[in-house]
């Protein structure tokens, strides 16, 4: 035998690790980077102002994209109201009568479909949608909002009810529980930290969404004018603004920017301190 | 006490069974609807172009000429260099997090990793408008062009907006998500066997390359599929600095578009039905792309779950 | 007349030649026991014998799952149960069960033990109450929770939370409580409890309980089926077949020789 040598080895793991930190590095100096210049720049350009009034017309100071904050609101209820309901109903058709091919080829499907291009959700709904109705609508933000969660929550509705032990289940009905009560009282119970957190984490992910709001609820310098009705919303005024010429609308599109961020990371650091209170109390 | 009706429940199962049942189907209806009216919108251009669609360069709204090869050529090459770019560079973040950090700090930085994920893409994509975009023109591409000038895909002017800047955007973004499939995979190394390896007298570099790797070979390569599926169809990060120009060149530096850029520039500017048409076509090709890649990533984990964890 | 009991016992349940398959796999041959009401009946063995199996088809339990499938015929009050018009909610409600570890479901000790109740009619608050309050009394669980009724039923300890499970069963009144190795993740304290509990129910309940602790078997039962690869090889008064058993694997078993 030729012994190897213990030096190399130790070069070589020396250099490998070296590289990993770097990569680590690198990588967590560009997102650090980037929070870092969407804070800087947001923060100078939000104020009251900012908060409660409409956009002023290009060129002009001031105003404020209260109606685009509104509108991603009232678009992401929208979702939520249509998704969440659909969504829940699906991951309970998984976890509890989801053994046949059926369900297979569902729960292989909503796996695509959460990692599913959400333009091309955008374009169906427009042709589900806007064509027929002849117009932009916030409705249609909605639904193509909606569309995107529906998958997102039946994949963890499946998950947080497949945890609840079967025990559970069959100590409700061995007290002669119709399974819809099972389900309604002890599962959906058991499971209720888990489902609120993935509903949350749903919410948080469809509100900052562009590409499916681009040709659906369109955009609008006004107040929403109604459902059936094109409706500002953040992101689109956010891009709008940014690939736009003035500077005063460069700086409400890192506002927007910064007023989106905060509020999906409060979303998801609430979620996540949420569940983990739930499940200390047992 | 009231005696309850028994036939009462039996409605309410039934309705149970109908509603949960219905969801669940409704996914399937869904998805193969968005087929059908994809299809059915873009029928007009898949009559007149045929499948010579998809390698025409074609792209003029004013002769109504469609074609698809330069964005889906942009979308695979903006893609490609994603995840040459992020794909060390997740796999550098993912050992860093469970086999180096110290172990006080690993679920902070776990948290801030899947946090950093779930920023939306605009965000990312009006950062690499604002910040990267002139970096890149005044310092990284004249200086890849001064020392990498003889390949083709270094050479032109350094604008900043163009296929290389898209590329990088793209790769920041789905590093966090990358990573933190990553890490989940390598956490569910057993601990005995990184003990026994280590207890053999390994390096921790040979542990993580000879054990926790390939242990975690097929998650890894599923995690990389998701990752892929995703930045193919990404449309915000990718379009605030691509430079929308239907144009195939071997420079990185141009202008370009992929598919989910070109949609999103051009989709409420159609003027005729065939150009509606055209960009539906578009979003059904992208549709099909990734239902095969995700397809592939979904069938490729499924399969490597053990039957006694399902 | 029934046909392995003593003169003067009523048999609650007639098992007759009972099989159970899991998909293709045979769990049961050919099971025949008697289940003496208001007794306690031991169902002993070693694990995978069939005895869990077997208590599983008193409340059809096993009908949850798509291949699971059992043959024969098992007589409740000379009804068989087994039937495929039997309804499984009314069936559920005359058959108690408690499980090997504790199941208190997520809400109050009150609306755990008032959970049964609500399914089967509307009661007055006072009455629920009432029922509450004595299903809790029953199983001596009452003097350690009547001053937290409202707070969470899994803050309880392991034992309290099975005696909550018991108080739960007994309070929709049923007529027999099956109870699958209801101690095994008990320690011996609140063992001695439940056993404790046992002899006072029976005076109200025919029991059936399953464990694989031989002691326990003797202590509470009055009669004992020995199971064995899923065969019952041997049933009768728990003091004869712990004395005399009559077959040479009970012998075997009892004796610690397997198991």
């Amino acid at each position: 035998m030729r012994p190897r040598s213990q030096g190399t080895r130790k070069v070589i793991n020396f250099l490998s690790l070296l590289a990993s930190g770097c990569a680590a590095l690198i990588g967590i100096a560009f997102l650090i980077w980037i929070l870092w210049d969407v804070i800087a720049q947001g923060i100078s350009a939000i104020n009251w102002q900012f908060f409660t009034q409409l956009p002023a017309p290009p060129g002009i100071k001031g105003g404020g994209l209260a109606n685009a904050i509104l509108g991603t609101i009232i678009i992401t209820i929208i979702a939520t109201v249509l998704g969440v309901p659909i969504g829940i109903l699906a991951g309970t058709y998984l976890s509890e009568f989801g053994s046949g091919r059926l369900a297979a080829t569902v729960r292989f499907l909503s796996d695509i479909f959460v990692s599913a291009p959400s333009i091309v959700i955008g374009v169906f709904v427009y042709a589900i949608l806007v064509l027929p109705m002849h117009s932009f609508s916030g409705l249609a933000g909605g639904v193509s909002l909606a569309i995107i969660m529906i998958p997102v929550v039946t994949r963890t509705t499946e998950e947080m009810l497949r945890l609840v032990p079967n025990q559970m289940r069959e100590a409700a009905l061995a007290l002669g529980a119709p399974y819809w009560h099972m389900v309604w009282n002890v599962a959906y119970r058991s499971a209720r930290a888990g489902m609120l957190t993935g509903i949350l984490l749903a919410i948080a992910r469809v509100a900052g969404e562009t590409a499916p709001l681009l040709f659906t609820a369109l955009n609008s310098p006004y107040w929403p004018q109604g459902l059936t009705k094109p409706m500002a919303n953040l992101t689109v005024t956010i891009f709008n603004y940014a690939m736009s010429p003035y500077s005063d609308w460069q700086a409400k599109a890192w506002g927007g920017a910064l007023v989106i961020t905060i509020g999906v990371l409060a979303a998801n650091i609430f979620a996540r301190v949420f569940i983990r209170s739930k499940k200390n109390k047992g | 006490m009231k005696e309850k009706s028994t036939r009462f429940s039996a409605v309410w199962e039934a309705i149970f069974k109908f509603l949960t049942h219905g969801a669940g189907v409704f996914i399937l209806i869904l998805l193969f609807s968005m087929l059908g009216v994809l299809t059915y919108v873009a029928w007009p251009s898949i009559k007149k172009f045929g499948l010579s669609f998809l390698w025409s360069t074609a792209w003029n709204p004013v002769t109504n000429q469609f074609g698809a090869l330069t964005t889906i050529v942009g979308t695979l090459v903006s893609t490609a260099l994603a995840m040459i770019l992020a794909v060390p560079l997740a796999f550098g973040v993912a050992i860093f997090l469970t086999e180096l950090s110290p172990t006080v700090l690993r679920p902070i930085f776990s948290v801030a990793i899947e946090l950093l994920a779930a920023i939306p893409s605009i965000i990312y994509g009006m950062w690499g408008l604002f910040k990267l975009a002139p970096i890149n023109a005044d310092y990284i591409q004249p200086w890849l062009s001064k020392h990498l000038g003889f390949l083709p895909l270094f050479q032109g002017p350094p604008m900043g907006i163009g296929m290389f800047t898209a590329g990088i955007v793209l790769a920041i973004m789905i590093l966090p998500f990358m990573s933190s499939v990553m890490k989940d995979v390598f956490e569910m190394t057993p601990k005995v066997l990184k003990e026994s390896a280590y207890g053999l007298g390994a390096t921790t570099w040979e542990v993580v390359w000879q054990v926790v790797l390939p242990y975690g070979k097929r998650g890894v390569v599923g995690g990389l599929f998701l990752g892929l599926g995703r930045a193919l169809g990404e449309t915000m990060a990718v379009t605030f600095v691509i430079g929308n120009a239907h144009q195939l060149s071997w420079s990185l530096f141009m202008p370009s578009n992929t598919i989910a850029s070109t949609l999103a520039n051009e989709f409420t500017e159609a003027s005729s039905p065939i150009y509606l048409a055209a960009l539906v076509e578009l979003g059904l090709v992208l549709f099909l792309i990734t239902f095969i890649v995700l397809g592939l990533a979904q069938w490729w984990l499924n399969r490597s779950v053990p039957k006694e964890a399902r | 007349m029934s046909r392995f009991l003593p003169e003067g016992l009523n048999a609650k349940i007639e098992v007759k030649n009972l099989n159970f398959f899991y998909g293709k796999v045979q769990a049961l041959f050919d099971n025949n026991i008697d289940i003496a009401e208001k007794r306690v009946t031991a169902f002993i063995g070693p694990s995978g014998c069939g005895k869990s199996t077997h208590i599983r088809t008193y409340n059809r339990m096993y009908s949850l799952y798509k291949d699971h499938r059992a043959e024969g015929e098992i007589l409740l009050d000379g009804k068989n149960i087994l039937a495929d018009d039997v309804d499984l909610i009314d069936l559920r409600s005359r058959v108690g069960m408690v499980f090997q570890k504790p199941t208190p479901f997520p809400m109050s000790i009150f609306d755990n033990v008032a959970y049964g109740l609500r399914l089967k009619g509307r009661f007055s608050k006072s009455e629920l109450e009432d029922r509450v309050e004595q299903a809790l009394k029953d199983a001596a669980l009452w003097d350690e929770v009547k001053d937290s009724l409202h707070s969470l039923g899994t803050a309880l300890s392991g034992g309290q939370q099975q005696r909550l499970c018991i108080a739960r069963a007994i309070a929709v009144e049923p007529e027999v409580i099956l109870m699958d190795e209801p101690c095994s993740a008990l320690d011996p304290v609140a063992t001695y409890k439940i056993e404790d509990l046992l002899t006072r129910l029976k005076e109200r309940f025919t029991i059936v309980i399953v464990t694989h602790n031989m002691q326990q078997a003797a202590r509470v039962s009055d009669f004992t089926a020995f199971f064995y690869l899923g065969r019952c090889v041997e049933f009768g008064p728990t003091d004869e077949l712990f004395t005399k058993p009559k077959k040479k694997e009970t012998e075997d078993y009892i004796t610690g020789r397997f198991g």
